[in-house]
C-alpha cells in the first residue's frame, strides 16, 4: 500500500470542485463587469483625479457662516426620526404579536399577512418610501415621518416577533396556571420578558433613523437633506461640505446616545 | 392565640424602568411636551394632501395592476445594471476588506497598522451610501460605475469591521499551535486564522450581497445607475403602473435573495 507523500487538506475531487467554483465566480465577475461598464464613459473616469482635486479645491474650506441656517433643518431631521420611530413602534407592536407563532390569533390568515407586511416594509428602503410619499402627499416633513415610520415597521416588527417567539414558556405557563385571561398572560407573562429587547430595538432603530432622515430631504421629504439638495443644485460645494460635517456630527452623537441607552437598559 | 395577620389581596406591578416617582412624572411631562412641540412643527398643506389621495389611489391601483410591458426596456436595463453592480461591488469590496480586516484585528496587527485600518473602517461606516454616491457621481459621471464604487466603499466598512471582530474572537490556541511549528506570519494567517474565519466571511459576503442589491435600488436616485434611476424616472412621470412593477420586482428579488442567502449560510455552518 502506498501512502500519499504529503498531507493534503482536501481530497483531489473536493479541491477540483472548489477550484471550479472559484473559476465560475471569476468568470461571472468578468461577465458582469463587462455588462456593467458597457455604457461607462471612460473619459470621465480617467479625468477623475483632476476632478477630485478640483472638487476638493472648491469644497474647502466649509462655509461656516451657513451654520446658522442649518439649526432649524437639523431640528426637523431629529423630529422626523423621533416621530417616525414612534409611528413605526405603534404600527409594529401589534404586527409583531400577530406574527409571532406563539401569540398569533390565527396561523392561517393573520400570521402570513403580518409576515408579508413586515417583509414588504423591510424590502423598501426609506428613501424609496419617501419618494413615493412625496409624490403622493407633496414635499414636507409629513412625507418624511411616514417614510421613516413605514420602513421602521419591518425592522422593529421582525426583531420583536423573534423576541416574542423566544420567550421562556415556563413563565407563561405559571401565569396561565393562576387562571389569568389571555390578555393578562400577555401583560404579565410575555411583555416583561420582551420589554428590555423592545427598548433596545427601539433605540437602535432611532439611531438608524437619524442617519436615514438626514438624507430624506434629497427627494423632498424635509430636514437637513433638503438643504443638501438645494446646495448641490447650485453647486455650492463649501455649503455641501458643511452640511456633511453637520450630518456626520449628528450621526456620531446619536450613535453614542443609543449605545449608552442600550448599555443602560440591556 | 389566633394570629390576625392581614395579607394584601391586591398586587400592583412595581415600575420597571424608573423607580423614583418624581422622575417618572418629569420624564412623562417632558415627553408629552416634546410630542406637542414636534407635532406642532409639522405643518401640513391639507389641500395638497387631499389632492394627493387621488394620486395615492392611482398608485395603489398601479401596484395592484403593475405595468411590466410598456417600460420593459428601461426596467430591464436598470435591473441588469443593479444586479451586475451588486455582484462586482461585493466581490471587489470583499477582496479589499480582507487585508483591511486583518490589519484591524488587534491580535494580528501592530498598533500603527491597527489605527490606520480602524480609521478606514470608521470613515466607510460613518458616511451614508447616498452621500458617497453624490460625490462619486460628481467625480466619475452618471451611471453604474459610480454606483459600483459607492457600494464597494460601503462594503469595505461592513465586512472589514465584522471580519476583524471575528479574528479577534478566534481561538488563540490554534494560532499558537501553528506558531509553535515555526510558521511565519503568512503561514499563521493561512493555516490558523483563515480556516476559523472562512465560514463566517462567506456568510457575511452573502449577507452583504443582499444588502448591496437593496442599496443599489436607492443610489440610482442621485444618478448612480441601476433600478433606482428607473424608479425615480417612473415616479417623476407619474407612471404608477411602471413604478408598481419596479417595486414588485425589487421586493421579489430581495425576498429571493434573503431566502437564498439564509439557506446558503445555514449550509456553510
Amino acid at each position: 500500500m502506498t501512502h500519499a507523500e504529503t498531507w493534503r487538506h482536501r481530497t483531489p475531487r473536493a479541491a477540483l470542485a472548489l477550484w471550479a467554483g472559484w473559476l465560475g465566480l471569476v468568470a461571472l465577475f468578468v461577465w458582469c463587469w463587462n455588462l456593467m461598464t458597457e455604457r461607462t464613459m471612460w473619459v470621465f473616469v480617467h479625468d477623475a483625479p483632476n476632478a477630485a482635486a478640483d472638487l476638493i479645491g472648491r469644497a474647502l474650506p466649509p462655509r461656516w457662516s451657513y451654520l446658522e441656517r442649518l439649526w432649524q433643518p437639523l431640528i426637523d431631521t431629529i423630529n422626523i426620526a423621533t416621530l417616525g420611530t414612534l409611528l413605526g413602534i405603534v404600527l409594529a407592536v401589534p404586527l409583531a404579536f400577530l406574527a409571532a407563532s406563539n401569540t398569533t390569533p390565527s396561523r392561517l390568515i393573520a400570521r402570513p399577512v403580518a409576515l408579508f407586511l413586515i417583509v414588504a416594509s423591510r424590502s423598501i428602503n426609506s428613501l424609496i418610501w419617501a419618494l413615493l410619499l412625496v409624490s403622493i402627499l407633496g414635499p414636507g416633513l409629513l412625507a418624511g415621518i411616514l417614510a421613516i415610520g413605514f420602513r421602521s415597521v419591518g425592522f422593529i416588527g421582525k426583531l420583536l416577533y423573534e423576541a416574542i417567539e423566544e420567550t421562556d414558556i415556563t413563565q407563561i405557563e405559571a401565569v396561565t396556571a393562576t387562571g389569568a385571561s389571555p390578555l393578562q398572560v400577555l401583560n404579565y407573562g410575555i411583555v416583561p420578558q420582551v420589554l428590555p429587547t423592545f427598548y433596545g430595538i427601539s433605540v437602535f432603530r432611532w439611531d438608524i433613523n437619524i442617519r436615514e432622515s438626514a438624507i430624506l430631504g434629497l427627494v423632498g421629504a424635509g430636514g437637513i437633506g433638503a438643504q443638501l439638495q438645494a446646495s448641490l443644485n447650485v453647486l455650492a460645494w463649501p455649503q455641501v461640505t458643511l452640511i456633511i460635517l453637520v450630518i456626520l456630527a449628528t450621526v456620531v452623537v446619536s450613535e453614542w446616545v443609543s449605545a449608552r441607552v442600550r448599555h443602560a437598559i440591556v | 392565640m389566633a394570629h390576625s395577620q392581614v395579607w394584601p389581596d391586591t398586587w400592583s406591578r412595581p415600575p420597571r424602568m424608573i423607580r423614583s416617582r418624581p422622575w417618572r412624572i418629569i420624564l412623562a411631562a417632558g415627553a408629552i411636551l416634546y410630542l406637542i412641540l414636534a407635532i406642532g412643527s409639522v405643518d401640513v398643506n391639507w389641500t395638497r394632501v387631499s389632492e394627493g389621495w387621488e394620486r395615492g389611489a392611482r398608485f395603489i391601483g398601479g401596484f395592484l395592476q403593475p405595468d411590466f410591458t410598456s417600460r420593459w426596456r428601461d426596467i430591464s436595463t436598470g435591473l441588469v445594471e443593479s444586479l451586475t453592480m451588486t455582484l462586482t461591488s461585493t466581490v471587489v469590496g470583499v477582496l479589499i476588506s480582507v487585508p483591511i480586516g486583518l490589519g484591524a484585528a488587534r491580535n494580528l496587527a501592530p498598533r500603527w497598522l491597527y489605527a490606520i485600518c480602524r480609521g478606514i473602517i470608521a470613515a466607510s461606516r460613518a458616511l451614508q451610501e447616498i452621500i458617497v454616491a453624490i460625490f462619486f457621481v460628481a467625480l466619475f459621471g452618471f451611471g453604474a460605475f459610480a454606483g459600483f464604487l459607492t457600494l464597494s466603499f460601503a462594503t469595505i466598512g461592513f465586512i472589514a469591521k465584522l471580519l476583524a471582530e471575528d479574528i479577534e474572537d478566534m481561538d488563540p490556541a490554534q494560532a499558537e499551535a501553528i506558531r509553535a511549528t515555526g510558521a511565519s506570519w503568512w503561514q499563521v494567517v493561512n493555516y490558523a486564522v483563515q480556516p476559523q474565519v472562512m465560514p463566517r466571511l462567506l456568510g457575511l459576503s452573502l449577507y452583504r450581497l443582499d444588502i448591496n442589491f437593496r442599496e443599489s435600488a436607492v443610489i440610482g436616485i442621485v444618478g448612480a445607475g441601476g433600478i433606482g434611476a428607473t424608479l425615480n424616472t417612473a415616479l417623476n412621470r407619474y407612471e404608477y403602473g411602471s413604478a408598481g412593477a419596479i417595486l414588485l420586482i425589487i421586493i421579489a428579488i430581495v425576498m429571493i435573495a434573503e431566502y437564498a442567502s439564509g439557506h446558503l449560510r445555514r449550509m456553510l455552518k
